[in-house]
């Protein structure tokens, strides 16, 4: 047993000094450091004696295993251990939102990739050759893929106990028989998209004396790692510690679990350190992706343009096991109007498990796929009335006030129509196909296709919505822990959360909070680990939010405490008295004295909660509820784009954006986040795809699965407007999420607009625009 | 796995002869990448960086000798003017970081149907230079290419140079991807116009087994221009010409259907750049002429 309880490269520390409080932008800590590559990443954790685990994974999408024999792989030098399913010390089950999830396959595997067996082993080069060696005898069934099929065909063998429907949830308001004069219909499908984070899953599991592990890692849920983790280990929570590691990105990736339970066991199996590092072809195996879609729409209007009725059928892919596929459907049907007042609306999803790779969080979860859709109906409405497609949504567009088809009413502002209004007069990019300066500036890009042949031009609008925070009754409540004492004559605060830090800058937003809070220079933040209480998950748009308003909380208590001394000493009462500039002043007799000075050695220690509304469920049979989502958010984009007509492809010219973030608390990183989204939204739009044959994937790699380059990442102008929600910390809305959602129907409403096609697939090939005799195979 | 570092030619011919199935490195974008993947595992890597004369290159007689190892970022920056088409070439492959790596050597080592620079070598003409402890030969670029990642060299071989015919006509390059950078082709296409044989040449990537040529259309659009006097009159090509050469190029491939692109789409995109790039450099031909006039 190892007597070191920290790695010897150490955990995220993000202590550099910034500057400025809420409404100023100062920069990241870890800015600079990822900008030299000095960073330290999960993957770069190390600890003396280490050994480094591996995973074997099922190569067939269903398949029964006959039997593992694990002995020659045992017996190859180097290789310390070799797990399987039997060596799970506590019980063989996770999931975030159903435990359905075996940590180590059993009797069956259900995706290719699904992990069956693990090895330790003193080089990763010997773990590898060590997982060839293990003999799994398999009988392969025939993999269920069609998630249409698999709501509706019961011949189809059950891949869980209770059947392939994850979920069913329709949502009916108003009149289901409505009719109208203008009814335009299609069939619209999504393909699966991948985070893509550049940092690949990895983390560093240390057995301590006591029985416990701690384990090192990037996640975007401390808390919720650490919970299944210690179920799979059959230990108490308290010996199973985790603490982040440098994250390289998530966006939602990182919810569910991958090497933690993995590299847990292996730790506490042989005794030593054990890190794990996914390569990025494991990587594509090891993570959920965003679910792909079907969507049946039909969007009814009257000839002057309101929209009478939607009737709509999706169904989502949630592939082997259950992941946030609940919510994909919640979310999807919640929001599946769009950010439009409809009369009347029948809408269902169904959630299914099929055999192919699991599908979960991903940045827009679950309204990603219906604003496709509904953006797509609503620019095929507008062509059917002859309508301005921007005046068509401003005349549909829900308002402070409206009630959605739940039956929830929008109690903060909604300026949707505005968003569309400020879009519009943005100036237009200039036409240059004549005589370009650059091919870049073409379809084609450096790959000189084009000089200006078979170039269109076509320009596409979106708005669309998506609930902030966890929904439907959950309370994902944050926890910070403020402390405030004197350092070197200064007066320091501390803030300890357990909230990931994945790049969205919460890191600099905690600071800026408590800065402001208690008025002093140094803030410094703790590490995050799980001996502070649950943050929730970095995702949703949630943590500035949740977070941000439990650190307020925290700092509030501990101001009342530094009140409290300085009002018995002073003679003053704690009502008075405010802090400024690191002093306490009060409002009748001026400035009374440092913070330093009050404080003298004493330590001020707060930890607060911070709960938001609550939130109801959505009644089974009619999709009803008072309160199902806590806040709303709303982003409008418009695209401009050059397709070459010839060759199918696309160059996005311009991609501007409009979106309401309540306050922003850092502006900077506000339009950063809108940046990073609208470029992941036009991923999806144009390149982003994982192919999937028969359960397997085809292009698991960046070489095929392509991400944007700076060179498909157009010029943007990002209008950010500010309108309190008077529910929330400062008045935030939640920011990340929404430009993802709502780039990829602008542009590829901007594709048809160049083309005329009617474009009922995204991402955009160019077999969708030279026609489907080019189809992939 | 053996790793050999040569400080000069001769050792370098030395360990090859010694290690005939080791691997030669140099810029690492391919070999590398076989590795980590854990595609390939050679008995032994050959590093040829600390060999001088891979990384440089000399002009002697119309003809650039390029040395394996030159980086594609020096071709872009020093060797636009003499080889037009592979510079364009050089222009997409990967990113700057990769540029500043690999390789033509990498390219024709590695031999894949895909590989970059190969289109345009076909269609500059030119010749490889190899070399073993048993000599020195020259090898044609268009008889290079044997296989699917197949070349001509022998087990003990490694590559020197290529040595490319200064162009003397506008050259282009056109390379079909999905993103508008860092991409591997779906399929590409380089041409080069040789006025003083009256000839065409072209090269295929990505839509065969190998890189290739598409001889029917040159010769066809050989027959064209000399037909109508056009080398010497530098009229106009008319477009059912620029047509026809389009669909004799797309023709001569031999795609598949793979992730990246059906066979049909390939076909179809090579007409396109075909009859594209064939209508951009007869355009540059006769700007050139009238500003020579």
């Amino acid at each position: 047993m190892t007597d070191q309880t920290s790695p010897a490269r150490t955990p995220q520390r993000l202590d550099e000094v910034i500057t400025g409080g809420i409404g100023t932008s100062p920069l990241r800590p870890d800015g600079t450091l990822k900008v030299r590559g000095e960073f330290a990443y999960s993957s770069d954790l190390w600890a003396d004696g280490m050994l480094w685990g591996a995973t074997l994974r099922s190569p067939h999408p269903y398949a029964r295993i006959l039997s593992v024999d694990t002995g020659p792989a045992l017996a190859h030098p180097g290789v310390s251990a070799v797990l399987t399913h039997q060596d799970v010390p506590g019980e063989n089950i996770y999931g975030l939102k159903t435990a359905d999830t075996p940590a180590l396959a059993e009797d069956v595997v259900r995706y290719k990739g699904e992990p069956v067996a693990l090895v330790a082993a003193d080089h990763p080069e010997t773990a590898r050759r060590a997982l060839e060696k293990i003999v799994v005898a398999y009988e392969v069934l025939e993999p269920v893929t069609d998630p249409e099929r698999a709501a509706h065909d019961d011949t189809l063998p059950a891949l869980h106990p209770g059947g392939n429907v994850v979920r069913y949830q329709p949502i009916v308001q108003g009149d289901p028989d409505a009719v109208a004069d203008v009814v335009v219909s299609d069939v619209y499908t999504l393909g699966m998209q991948d985070q893509a984070f550049l940092g690949p899953e990895s983390g560093l599991a240390i057995p301590d004396e006591d029985g416990g592990v701690d384990l090192f890692l990037a996640t975007q849920w401390l808390h919720v790692d650490q919970r299944q983790t210690a179920r799979a280990l059959g230990l108490p929570l308290e010996k199973v510690r985790f603490t982040m590691s440098g994250v390289g990105g998530a966006f939602g990736g990182r919810e569910d679990l991958s090497m933690q339970i993995h590299c847990c066991m292996l730790a506490l199996h042989t005794g030593r350190p054990v890190k794990m590092v996914y390569g990025r072809e494991e990587s594509f195996y090891g993570h959920v992706h965003r679910h792909p879609a079907k969507m049946y729409y039909e969007h009814g209007a009257t000839k002057d343009g309101k929209l009478v009725y939607i009737k709509a059928r999706m169904y989502f892919d949630g592939g082997a096991y259950a992941s946030k596929t609940p919510v994909v459907v919640s979310n999807a049907t919640s929001l599946g109007t769009g950010p439009y007042e409809v009369p009347n609306v029948r809408i269902e999803g169904w959630g299914l498990y099929t055999n192919n790779p699991p599908c979960g969080a991903m940045r827009g979860l679950g309204a990603v796929q219906p604003a496709y859709a509904y953006e797509s109906q609503m620019d095929k409405l507008a062509k059917a009335l002859d309508m301005d497609p921007v005046l068509l949504r401003q005349i549909n567009a829900v308002s402070e006030g409206s009630t959605l088809h739940t039956g929830q009413v929008l109690d903060s502002p909604a300026p949707v129509a505005e968003l569309l209004e400020r879009l519009k007069r943005l100036p237009m990019p200039l036409e240059n196909r004549t005589a370009p300066a650059d091919v870049r500036d073409l379809p084609g890009g450096i790959s000189n296709t084009t000089h200006g042949e078979g170039v269109v031009r076509g320009v596409g609008y979106s708005v669309i919505i998506k609930n902030v925070s966890y929904a439907e009754g959950a309370d994902d409540y944050s926890t910070a822990r403020v402390r405030l004492e004197v350092i070197g004559g200064e007066p320091v605060a501390m803030v300890h959360t357990a909230a990931a830090e994945v790049g969205q800058g919460l890191v600099t937003v905690q600071q800026q909070i408590a800065r402001t809070e208690l008025a002093v220079e140094r803030v410094n933040i703790h590490p995050n680990d799980t001996n502070v209480g649950d943050a929730g998950s970095s995702s949703a748009s949630r943590q500035t939010y949740v977070t941000g308003g439990a650190v307020k909380n925290a700092c509030e208590a501990v101001r009342d405490v530094l009140f409290a001394k300085a009002a018995r000493r002073f003679g003053e009462r704690p009502a008075d008295l405010s802090l400024v500039g690191g002093k306490v002043v009060s409002s009748t007799t001026g400035v009374i004295a440092d913070i330093a000075d009050v404080l003298g050695d004493d330590v001020i220690e707060e930890t607060r909660e911070y709960h938001h509304l609550r939130t109801y469920e959505l009644d089974p049979v009619t999709g009803q509820s008072p309160r199902v989502h806590v806040q709303h958010a709303y982003s409008a984009h418009r695209a401009v784009v050059d397709v070459d007509t010839e060759l199918g492809l696309v160059k996005v010219v311009r991609l501007d954006c409009a979106q309401d973030v309540g306050k922003a608390v850092n502006p900077d990183a506000v339009v950063a986040q809108i940046q990073g989204g609208s470029t992941q939204g036009l991923g999806l739009a144009v390149m982003e795809e994982i192919q999937v044959e028969g359960g397997h994937i085809r292009n698991p790699s960046f070489t095929d699965y392509l991400i944007p380059t700076i060179m498909d990442t157009p010029p943007m102008t990002i209008d950010v407007i500010e309108r309190a929600d008077p529910n929330s910390p400062y008045g935030v809305r939640g920011v990340g999420e929404p430009p993802t959602i709502s780039a990829t129907p602008a542009i590829v409403n901007a594709i048809r607009n160049a083309t005329g096609l009617d474009l009922t697939h995204t991402p955009v090939g160019p077999e969708h625009i030279c026609g489907p005799a080019f189809a992939r195979a | 796995m053996e790793f050999l570092r040569p400080s000069t030619w001769d050792e370098a011919l030395a360990a090859k002869a010694e290690y005939p199935s080791a691997v030669p490195i140099a810029g690492g974008t391919d070999v590398m990448v076989e590795l980590n993947f854990d595609r390939h595992r050679p008995e032994a890597l050959i590093d040829l960086n600390r060999v001088p004369e891979l990384h440089t290159w000399e002009i002697d007689d119309d003809v650039v000798r390029l040395g394996a190892s030159v980086p594609y970022t020096r071709i872009i920056d020093h060797l636009t003017d003499r080889l037009p088409g592979l510079s364009l070439a050089a222009h997409t492959v990967g990113s700057p970081q990769i540029r500043n790596r690999g390789s033509v050597g990498g390219n024709l080592g590695a031999a894949s149907p895909a590989g970059d620079a190969h289109p345009a070598l076909l269609a500059s003409g030119g010749r490889v230079e190899v070399a073993s402890v048993r000599g020195t030969r020259m090898i044609p670029i268009d008889d290079f290419y044997l296989g699917v990642k197949r070349n001509a060299l022998e087990e003990d071989e490694l590559i020197l140079a290529v040595h490319i015919p200064s162009a003397t006509a506008p050259q282009q390059f056109s390379k079909i991807g999905t993103r508008n950078a860092m991409v591997i082709a779906v399929c590409s296409f380089g041409i080069g116009l040789h006025p003083e044989t009256g000839t065409v040449r072209t090269g295929i990537g990505s839509a065969a087994p190998t890189p290739r040529r598409a001889t029917d259309a040159e010769e066809f659009i050989a027959a064209e221009l000399a037909d109508a006097g056009l080398w010497a009159s530098r009229g106009e090509l008319a477009a059912s010409t620029a047509q026809r050469f389009g669909e004799l190029v797309a023709q001569a491939a031999s795609p598949i259907d793979d992730v990246r692109g059906s066979a049909a789409y390939r076909r179809h995109a090579l007409s396109v750049m075909a009859r594209r790039t064939l209508t951009w450099t007869w355009n540059e031909y006769r700007t050139a002429g009238r500003a020579a006039a």
